[in-house]
């Protein structure tokens, strides 16, 4: 009965094909399960006794993978004392062979998962100790090496629908995690001093009103000196750094009038102290202090988190290859190898380095490097690419190229330049503000020497509450408050915002770029049609192709099984000619399935040209069914659009954007994307540098260009453009230079950051009219002495509190 | 009125107090993970209930 009602993969939530029997009984309940892997995870996670996990999670759990053994062998090199140098620890205080190492675990969508792996984890035995950060996704784990393996425990994690690596912490990873620390503590320390010196500045506000005695005014002025001191001192230092950073290269930052003005109020308070006159302005200092660090501090945990997909990325290419050496095998770690080695490389396997093939046929996916979403075919001499991986049959390769000679590296390297590259475009608005900002800090010395001048006694307090009222506070606040609620606002949608300028530029996007596989597409090879030629039926002629690719890891395989499902025959003798296609026996009889070409050798049967020709048009790739006879039957395989990406493109161009779809794969598979989606100006075949000099065209001609995309290959691209997003569900590295990542399935949350974007734009030029206009007033008079600081004070918080409160706004959702 | 010459550097001892074990807190690891221990109190490490159905219902396979 539930089976029925819940259309939903119980495990990962994805829809359940029809047909499907995958069931696990959870809860005492029967439910539904998508495909065989969620089905084991399922079952591994119920024989485990967690059960709870089910009703903990917020989030559905990644769609399960059935084990590959290739992948367990992987697992089995992390065992190797040469392979675990670079990142375990060995504990010698206590008896045993206890060793520690950190983890990087792939699939953590909710702290279920977590609750989920410790126990699962901390149950075997041999495993002393294992803790997961939920913020950053690692595990650290305790374990006894004469009790269980290390591959155990990684092969335990991937029994329940998770993915371990061993991480290693590069040093600009520490250095990410002190500076996060340090500014905790800086942050803790202003906020703790703050609320004592706000406590007494009531204490001195009241005392203003109804008369405090001078000698307690005094004392407190004192205490307050002391208490601020280290905030001025310790949690300051970054504005100070940056202030004066800025000054050496003649620029004016946001960062020089707050310096300035904190500096100034704090000079002037520690004047009065000393005199035992005028006005004390502690309690502005420790707050603007406490609430720009704030700020600061969100900023930095998002850049962190993008810092840190890049590390995993890293961590995925293979640690270990095979080495054949006189005919026999050694695993050794890849850092090892040598130009000229030998490596053999497994179906499913990465290739460790770039090299040469001396021996066997096979098929590569590339869609790492190039996007290309269709396997390539490759045999002796052919050159592969280190991080793409093998696909049909094992392969011996020769490396010819290592570590940062290879092409991996260089586009690694490419998106190192695009990205120092961007400040220049970051600059010149800060260069604008810059201005305002110098004209501000010019009327305040012209202020001070008027009063010099005419009245000496009055020219600090004057100068003071000229600070005061016109401190940054409300410039200051202006944008950063929207941003922060726009981002929240977004972030709630699914689409995450890493850098500070990302929607003021996509507010201003006149061009938006989208890459075709994985980001308008599903990035996965589907069977899109049948075209039966013969009495055969639909499922018949899916049955028998079914049964000729079981045993194949080919991703037209994957497709052909995945849609035929049910009663599937069995082909004896199979006989599989890489890149072109298979043939066997079923039920006595011969079959052939492949590429036109391969039937028409074997069989010398012509599938019809214009059908072919019609397939091919709408960019799928054709696979035929044979028998000795006649055809049976053709297979168009192609990559599916995304839910939403027409509706995306249609608003986008309503809204008067041009968008513009450049891809890496072939020219009809583009064009049928794009006659779909309903884009009119596309590229095909473009290699990383095609569009990154596409993007540096339309810059050029004043076009402001955002870039929607994923993969390595789009990353230069991606940070070359003045705002990219990135599927976060593809390749991690790309997430890692953009600007935005979507989280969210939905395409359509694009268009609702533009809108976010646009509203956000609007609200910040309110927030700087008002923070204008209201200086605009409170400047002259207090300029001219009219307003005495306290009343500057309280100007000063009102407007800020005005400008929060219209950031606040951008929360709401608009109603439609 | 002269106790607040006593009461407040006391507070002041209790500021410092505070400050120092805030440092040491940050320093041994307490602010690494901000949001997985929000979640990880309302989950149950053992409910005893339902690990001794499970119990039963094992022993009857």
């Amino acid at each position: 009965m539930l089976a029925k009602q819940d259309a939903e993969c119980f495990h990962c939530g994805l829809p359940v094909p029809a047909d499907t029997t995958y069931k696990v009984y959870i809860q005492k309940v029967k439910r539904p399960m998508c495909c065989p892997g969620c089905q084991a995870v399922a079952q591994a996670i119920v024989a485990g006794g967690m059960e709870d996990y089910y009703s903990y999670r917020t989030e559905n759990a990644e769609q399960g993978q059935e084990l590959v053994p290739e992948f367990l062998q992987q697992t089995l090199a992390y065992d190797l004392d040469a392979v675990q140098d670079s990142f375990v620890r060995h504990n010698e205080n206590e008896a045993g062979d206890i060793r520690e190492a950190d983890l990087i675990l792939e699939g953590i969508t909710c702290a279920a998962c977590i609750w989920l792996n410790e126990r699962h984890i901390a149950a075997l035995t041999g495993v002393k100790n294992i803790v997961v950060n939920y913020s950053t996704h690692r595990a650290r784990l305790e374990w006894d090496n004469e009790q269980i393996k290390l591959s155990k425990i990684l092969e335990a994690i991937s029994q329940i629908g998770y993915l371990a690596h061993p991480y290693d912490p590069t040093r600009q990873q520490q250095l990410f995690e002190d500076e996060r620390k340090q500014q905790i503590k800086r942050l803790g320390l202003a906020a703790v001093l703050g609320m004592q010196v706000m406590m007494i500045a009531v204490a001195l506000y009241l005392g203003d009103y109804f008369g405090m005695e001078a000698q307690y005014e005094k004392f407190f002025y004192w205490i307050s000196l002391g208490l601020t001191l280290p905030v001025m001192l310790y949690s300051a230092q970054p504005f100070f750094r940056t202030a004066i950073n800025d000054l050496k290269h003649g620029q004016a930052g946001m960062d020089v009038p707050v310096s300035i003005g904190i500096s100034v109020a704090f000079a002037g308070s520690v004047w009065s102290t000393f005199n035992g006159h005028g006005e004390v302005y502690y309690d502005s200092v420790v707050m603007f202090v406490f609430f720009l660090l704030t700020g600061r501090y969100f900023e930095l945990v998002a850049r962190k988190k993008s810092a840190e997909s890049a590390d995993a990325l890293i961590h995925s290419t293979p640690a270990v290859a095979m080495r054949v050496e006189n005919d026999k095998e050694k695993m050794l770690p890849v850092a090892e190898l040598k130009l000229g080695d030998i490596v053999r490389v497994k179906p499913g396997e990465i290739f460790p380095a770039d090299g040469i093939v001396i021996e066997g046929r096979s098929s590569v996916d590339e869609s790492l490097l190039t996007g290309e979403s269709l396997p390539v075919p490759i045999t002796v001499n052919g050159n592969v690419i280190g991080g793409s991986i093998n696909i049909d049959s094992p392969l011996l390769v020769k490396v010819e190229k290592l570590g940062q000679d290879t092409v991996l590296s260089g586009v690694l390297r490419l998106l190192e330049r695009a990205q120092t590259e961007k400040p220049t475009i970051t600059r010149l608005a800060d260069k604008t503000a810059g201005w305002f900002v110098l004209g501000v800090l010019v009327l305040a010395v012209g202020v001070a020497a008027y009063w010099w001048g005419h009245d000496g006694a009055a020219w600090l307090p004057v100068t003071i509450a000229v600070l005061v009222v016109t401190c940054p506070c409300a410039l200051s606040l202006a944008t950063p408050t929207a941003v922060t609620a726009a981002t929240s606002r977004l972030t709630s949608q699914g689409l995450l915002t890493t850098r500070g300028h990302a929607l003021e530029t996509l507010a201003k996007t006149t061009h938006f770029i989208f890459d075709k596989t994985g980001t308008l597409t599903h990035g996965q090879l589907d069977l899109q049609s049948v075209r039966c030629l013969s009495s055969a039926s639909r499922e018949r002629c899916l049955q028998w192709a079914a049964a000729l690719e079981r045993s194949s890891e080919h991703p037209v395989a994957k497709a052909i099984c995945h849609a035929a499902e049910t009663n599937v025959k069995s082909a004896e003798n199979i006989i599989n000619t890489p890149g072109a296609g298979l043939t066997g026996m079923i039920d006595g009889e011969q079959f052939w399935l492949g590429t036109p070409s391969y039937i028409q050798a074997n069989t010398h049967i012509t599938v019809s040209e214009d059908e072919l020709k019609r397939l091919r048009d709408e960019g799928h790739s054709v696979v035929a069914l044979a028998d000795s006879k006649r055809c049976h039957a053709l297979f168009a395989l192609g990559d599916r659009v995304r839910d939403g990406a027409t509706e995306l493109i249609t608003q986008l161009t309503l809204s008067g954007l041009q968008v513009v779809l450049l891809s890496g794969d072939h020219q009809q598979t583009v064009e049928a994307v794009a006659r779909q989606v309903g884009i009119e100006d596309w590229q095909a075949e473009c290699l990383p540098a095609d569009k990154l000099s596409a993007v540096k065209t339309l810059q050029a001609q004043g076009a402001v260009v955002a870039m929607v995309g994923d993969g390595i290959n789009d990353a230069p691209v991606l940070a070359a453009a003045q705002v990219s997003i990135a599927m976060a569900s593809g390749t991690q590295l790309a997430a890692a230079s953009a600007d935005m990542l979507l989280l969210s399935t939905d395409l359509l949350s694009i268009s609702t950051g533009r809108d976010v974007a646009k509203r956000m734009m609007w609200i910040i030029r309110q927030n700087i009219i008002w923070a204008i206009g209201y200086n605009v007033i409170a400047l002259p008079a207090a300029a001219l002495g009219f307003v005495a600081p306290w009343m500057a004070a309280i100007g000063m918080s009102a407007s800020s509190l005005i400008v929060v409160g219209n950031a606040l706004r951008l929360l709401r959702k608009p109603s439609k | 009125m002269e106790i607040l010459y006593l009461l407040v550097p006391l507070a002041m001892l209790i500021v410092a107090l505070m400050v120092v074990v805030f440092f040491w807190a940050v320093r041994s690891g307490q602010f690494d993970d901000l949001e997985g221990p929000a979640h990880r109190i309302i989950m149950d490490d053992d409910r005893p209930d339902i690990s001794d159905e499970d119990k039963l219902d094992k022993d009857k396979k």
